[in-house]
C-alpha cells in the first residue's frame, strides 16, 4: 500500500497528480474463501480489516450488492459519542471512541475525525435526573461528561432558543470528546487497509441465498455465482432479516427507515452536536457549512429507502422550535436509510442457530459510532468462535434468557425506540 | 404519507394513526414453554413485501384496525377489523 503523506502529495503534484492509484482492489470473486462477509458497509469492512490484521485471516471476501459506502455508513448523520446508559454499553462505545481518536493514524486515511463535542439538552427536572444518572455511570467507567447550565448552553450554541415556548432548555450534558467523522471516508479507509492485507472487496455481488448442509452453512448463492465459505458473516444493516430468512431462521428485528436532512451552506455557526431531548431532533454543522439534522424513525416497518412526509414535517417543526434560525434555511437534500430496529434497541453481534454463520446487525440508528469497536468484537467472534468480552452482551441468546439490554426502557416495540 | 381507509371514519392521513406492528402473531398456549414465548415476543418475519399489521385510529374512532401494506411500495391492499381475514396479494405481484 502506498502511504499517504504530505511528502507524497508534493511528489504527486510534481507529476501532475497522474500517479495516484485506486485506494483498493475491486476484486472478482473466487470460488471459495475461509470467511465470506455479506455487506460492504462500515461493520463488514472493519471486521474484514481486523480479521486480517489481528488474526492473520486474509482469505476473506466482502460481498457488496452495490458499491461500498452507499449503505447506511454513507447515509448517517456522522455523530460519534459514548454517552450510554448501561455500563457494558459505555465500555463498548468508549472503546469505539478511543479507536476513532486514533483512526487516521492507524489507517493512514483522513476521515476528518472532529471532536467538536456533543451536548444532550434537557427540559425537565426528571430528564435532568435521568441524564445525571447516565453521566454518573459514565464517570464510574472513567468516561468524560460535564453538566452545562442554561447560560452555558447559550454560550456553546447561541442558535439554540433556550427560552423556546414549547420545551424551554434547562441545561445539558456535554461530552467534549464526542463529535463527527466524515462517513464515506470510513468505508474507504477500512476498504483500503483491508484490501492491502489481501481481503477481496467484491462489489455488485448480491447474496441471494445461503446454502446449508444440515445444521451448517457452507456458502452463499450470489448474482455472480456460488461462493463456498468455511464461515459466513451477515453485516447487512437493515437487511439482516432477509438474509436470516435465506438461511432459515428469524431474528428479533423489524426494518424501519430513518431520514436525514442537510441545508444550504452557511458560515460557521454551530460548533458542537446538539440533541434536543424533548423533540427528538439532533443537528450539527458539516465541514462544508450545511446544517445536518435528523429526528425519529418513520414509525412503521419499511424497506423503502426514502422516508415519508409525516416525519419530515415533525422533524422540521422540532428543529424550528429549538433553533428558529433553521426555518430561514433551504433544505438542499433529504434521504433515508433502512435499519434493523432490534427488539431491545441494541445491536446483535452473535452466533446464529446455523453453524458457521454469524451476524453483526440490529444497529438501529446508532451503529456508525460503533464501527471501529464493532470490527474488533465481530472479528474476534468470527475468528475464535467465542464472544469478545466487550460485546458478550450483544448475543442473540439474551432475548430468550431475559437479559435484554434496557438502554431506554421501551420494551419489545421497535417502532417506539 | 399513507392514507388509510378506516372502515368507520373513511380515508384518513397516517398522522391520525398509531402503528402497532405485526398482526400475524398468535399468542402461544400458556404451557407452550420458553422457546415459544421468546419467539412470540421477539422474533418477526419482517418481510420486504406484503405485511399484515395493526394500526390504531387514535385520533378517530380509536379502533385497532388490521392493514395489509407493502413495505417497499407502501401500497395498502386491504383494511379491516381486528378479526377479519384479509386477502394478501400474491407474493410476486408487487416488489
Ligand atoms: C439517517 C441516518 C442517520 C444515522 N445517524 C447516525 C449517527 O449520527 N451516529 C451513529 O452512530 N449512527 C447513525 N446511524 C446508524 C448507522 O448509520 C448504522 O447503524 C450503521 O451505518 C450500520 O452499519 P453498516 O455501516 O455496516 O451498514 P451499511 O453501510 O448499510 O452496510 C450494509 C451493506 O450491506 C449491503 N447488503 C445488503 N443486503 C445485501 C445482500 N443481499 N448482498 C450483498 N450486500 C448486501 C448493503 O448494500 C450495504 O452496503 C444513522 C442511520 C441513518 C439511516
Ligand atoms: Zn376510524
Amino acid at each position: 500500500m502506498d502511504l499517504y503523506s504530505g511528502w507524497r502529495l508534493a511528489k504527486e503534484a510534481l507529476g501532475g497528480h497522474l500517479g495516484w492509484k485506486p485506494a483498493w482492489r475491486d476484486a472478482a470473486p473466487k470460488a471459495q474463501y475461509q470467511v465470506v462477509i455479506v455487506g460492504g458497509g462500515g461493520h463488514g469492512l472493519a471486521t474484514a480489516y481486523r480479521l486480517a490484521k489481528e488474526y492473520g485471516v486474509t482469505d476473506v471476501a466482502v460481498l457488496e450488492k452495490g458499491a461500498i459506502g452507499l449503505g447506511n455508513v454513507g447515509r448517517n448523520t456522522t455523530i460519534i459519542r459514548s454517552n450510554y446508559f448501561s455500563s457494558e454499553n459505555v465500555r463498548f462505545y468508549e472503546t469505539s471512541l478511543k479507536l476513532w481518536e486514533r483512526f487516521e493514524q492507524e489507517m493512514n486515511f483522513n476521515a476528518m475525525v472532529s471532536q467538536r463535542g456533543t451536548i444532550n439538552l434537557y427540559h425537565t427536572d426528571g430528564q435532568r435526573d435521568l441524564f445525571a444518572r447516565r453521566a454518573n455511570t459514565m464517570r464510574l467507567e472513567g468516561v468524560d461528561v460535564e453538566h452545562v447550565d442554561k447560560a452555558g448552553v447559550k454560550m456553546l450554541a447561541p442558535l439554540v432558543d433556550v427560552e423556546n415556548g414549547r420545551y424551554p432548555v434547562l441545561g445539558g450534558f456535554l461530552q467534549k470528546r464526542g463529535g463527527t467523522v466524515r462517513h464515506d471516508a470510513v468505508a474507504w479507509g477500512y476498504a483500503r487497509a483491508a484490501s492491502a492485507r489481501g481481503v477481496d472487496i467484491v462489489q455488485q455481488c448480491e447474496v441471494t441465498g445461503v446454502r446449508r448442509e444440515g445444521a451448517r452453512a457452507v456458502g452463499v448463492e450470489t448474482t455472480r455465482g456460488f461462493i463456498a465459505a468455511d464461515k459466513i458473516l451477515f453485516a447487512v444493516a437493515g437487511h439482516s432479516s432477509r438474509l436470516a430468512a435465506m438461511a432459515g431462521f428469524r431474528l428479533p428485528i423489524e426494518t424501519h427507515v430513518l431520514q436525514a436532512f442537510v441545508t444550504e451552506s452557511i458560515k460557521p455557526t454551530l460548533d458542537c452536536v446538539v440533541t434536543y431531548g424533548a423533540g427528538h431532533f439532533y443537528v450539527s454543522q458539516s465541514d462544508k457549512g450545511g446544517l445536518v439534522f435528523g429526528g425519529a424513525i418513520d414509525g412503521c416497518n419499511t424497506y423503502a429507502q426514502r422516508g415519508g412526509f409525516t416525519m419530515q414535517e415533525e422533524v422540521m417543526a422540532a428543529g424550528a422550535t429549538l433553533m428558529p434560525a433553521l426555518s430561514r434555511l433551504r433544505v438542499l437534500r433529504q434521504w433515508g436509510g433502512v435499519m434493523d430496529m432490534s427488539m431491545d434497541g441494541n445491536p446483535i453481534i452473535s452466533r446464529t442457530p446455523v453453524e458457521n454463520l454469524f451476524v453483526n446487525g440490529g444497529w438501529c440508528y446508532g451503529g456508525f459510532k460503533a464501527i471501529p469497536a464493532g470490527g474488533v468484537v465481530t472479528a474476534h467472534l468470527v475468528a475464535t468462535g467465542k464472544p469478545h468480552p466487550l460485546g458478550a452482551h450483544f448475543g442473540l441468546d439474551r432475548f430468550r434468557e431475559g437479559r435484554t439490554i434496557d438502554e431506554r426502557g421501551v420494551g419489545p416495540s421497535p417502532w417506539a425506540h | 404519507m399513507l392514507r388509510i381507509a378506516c372502515p368507520h371514519c373513511g380515508p384518513r392521513d397516517d398522522v391520525e394513526f398509531r402503528y402497532r406492528g405485526d398482526a400475524t402473531l398468535a399468542r402461544p398456549a400458556a404451557d407452550a414453554g420458553v422457546d415459544a414465548f421468546a419467539s412470540y415476543v421477539f422474533e418477526r418475519d419482517n418481510p420486504a413485501g406484503w405485511h399484515v399489521e395493526w394500526w390504531q385510529h387514535v385520533q378517530g374512532c380509536r379502533r385497532v384496525l388490521k392493514v395489509v401494506r407493502h413495505t417497499l411500495t407502501h401500497e395498502i391492499a386491504a383494511v379491516g377489523e381486528a378479526n377479519d381475514e384479509l386477502r394478501i396479494p400474491d407474493a410476486g405481484a408487487k416488489s
